[in-house]
């Protein structure tokens, strides 16, 4: 219960501590006793009425018990004046929410720390799950947190959803580092904490922001990614792709779902929502209507053009006019290291019978391919590709 | 909030821009709002002098304390509420095209 209460309400309770502050350390250390008094209190009080309202007055009362915890002199009128607006200050919950979402993806931080400091703030996710899932030290982790803090608080960056001019830059900010963390969550070892932030704060954007298409068609994006989750790794570890896939593993309802959230127009995350859209509606791999994945990627190029969405092009056109076709079109240039290019490589010159070429493509993919599950993988494809 | 703008200059400005013209504009602006409270351009580096102290020792060297291709070419101190007001306002000064610009709020005087 008190899980559950701390994904959804976290964000809002830290929101609202640091707009009654201005202090980031002491809003999250408030808000973390609050939770840790839940799960004490909970179980022998029974479950309040209304947990959030609950979590949020005792975290209020936390924060001014840390502020009077400072001897006298070391008070400062400052300290007095964010004592009062604790005390009377109003709640403003989903707009707090939103605030701290911008903040934490404000482009004067490093991306890393943005991403750290959306899961901890606003997802409530812990120090050790962000470091595990990032595969880095806890301390590096914890210092990383500490130092984007500082800065906001030193550099002045504002608390606040950005001004209409700003907005649609800010937003997709924010919209990369949703996608980067549900893109973290969604590789071969499947983290959920991180799959559903993602999705948990995608929803609340749209919530709060339901005339932005791009928000909207991010969601739909990962709706329709995630629908998909039960049917991408087998019994034995295997990794699926999509053509391999056991369509009926797929999430009807959540397919549903993001089928009605895929906007008609817009950019990049509507063009990317379109394509996913076309995959989720085709019944088997072979219904697959490629023509319109083509032209899909033909106009994200134009849009932006990137030599990962000429891959993505090429693969396509494969599919649609032949695996020749498709060889034809790789990018040349911008993808050293890559391993994605010759994995696609590889399967384009095994769908056209060379299988050596094939198989030397796939080695090259696994030497760039590090330790774990994807490179078991791509090792079990080449000794059936070789036998 | 006060900010210190270091103007600098950078060896892939936008094609075109040379300097700072219609720096004028960007000053008017600045006066109006009361944003920008002081700056100035510098003379170039060839006219640097830099000094360090060691073991009572003052050492004197001709040149700006770091080579580099690209140096400082001017200031400006700006009293803004906030770092998107810096940023918003630091983007129309014409270096943001011919050079980069970096913002460092001040520390705060010890009371």
């Amino acid at each position: 219960m008190v899980a559950d209460a701390s994904r959804s309400d976290w964000g809002r309770i830290v929101g609202a501590l640091i707009r009654f502050t201005g202090d980031w350390t002491l809003a999250e250390d408030a808000t973390q006793d609050a939770f840790a008094t839940a799960l004490v209190r909970w179980p022998i009080d029974g479950i309040p009425n209304n947990p959030a309202a609950w979590l949020m007055t005792t975290a209020r009362n936390r924060a001014i018990d840390r502020l009077r915890s400072a001897t006298a002199e070391q008070r400062r009128a400052k300290e007095v004046s964010i004592m009062d607006s604790l005390q009377s200050g109003e709640e403003d919950i989903e707009d707090d929410r939103l605030r701290l979402i911008f903040t934490c993806c404000h482009p004067a931080l490093a991306l890393p720390a943005r991403v750290a400091l959306t899961l901890r703030t606003v997802a409530g996710l812990t120090v050790p799950e962000i470091a595990a899932a990032f595969l880095v030290p806890e301390t590096t982790m914890a210092q990383r947190l500490v130092r984007a803090r500082r800065k906001i608080e030193e550099a002045g960056i504002p608390f606040r959803v950005p001004p209409a001019e700003l907005l649609g830059e800010r937003l997709g900010g924010v919209l990369a580092v949703l996608y980067l963390v549900f893109n973290q969550g969604y590789s071969a070892i499947e983290r959920t904490e991180l799959t559903a932030s993602a999705l948990s704060l995608a929803s609340a954007v749209v919530d709060l922001m339901p005339s932005e298409n791009e928000a909207r068609a991010l969601l739909a994006l990962l709706v329709l990614q995630n629908s998909r989750r039960a049917a991408r790794v087998g019994p034995a570890g295997e990794l699926f792709t999509l053509e391999e896939q056991d369509r009926s593993l797929w999430h009807r309802d959540e397919i549903t779902r993001g089928l009605a959230l895929v906007p008609s127009s817009g950019g990049n995350y509507a063009l990317q929502a379109a394509v996913a859209a076309c995959h989720a509606s085709a019944a088997t791999a072979a219904d697959t209507d490629w023509n319109r994945i083509v032209g899909l990627y033909d106009q994200l190029l134009q849009l932006a053009a990137s030599p990962v969405v000429e891959l993505n092009r090429a693969i396509a056109v494969g599919m649609r006019d032949g695996p020749d076709a498709g060889l034809a079109l790789l990018p040349t240039r911008g993808l050293d290291g890559y391993r994605w290019l010759p994995a696609a490589e590889a399967d384009l010159l095994r769908r056209a019978g060379r299988i050596p070429e094939a198989a030397e493509r796939l080695r090259e993919t696994i030497a760039l391919t590090p330790e774990g599950p994807e490179r078991t993988d791509l090792v079990r494809r080449l000794a059936e590709l070789e036998s | 909030m006060e900010y210190l703008l270091f103007i600098a200059t950078d060896t892939d400005p936008e094609p075109g821009m040379t300097g700072p013209e219609g720096i004028e504009e960007w000053l008017e602006e600045g006066a109006r709002r009361g944003i920008r409270k002081q700056g100035h351009r510098l003379r170039p580096v060839e006219d640097a002098t830099t000094i360090r102290l060691r073991g009572g020792e003052l050492m004197v060297t001709d040149g700006p304390f770091t080579e580099s291709k690209e140096w400082i070419a001017g200031f400006d101190i700006l009293e803004a509420d906030n770092l998107d007001d810096v940023i918003d306002y630091a983007s129309r000064h014409p270096m943001a095209r011919a050079g980069r610009i970096e913002i460092r709020p001040f520390w705060p005087d010890e009371f």
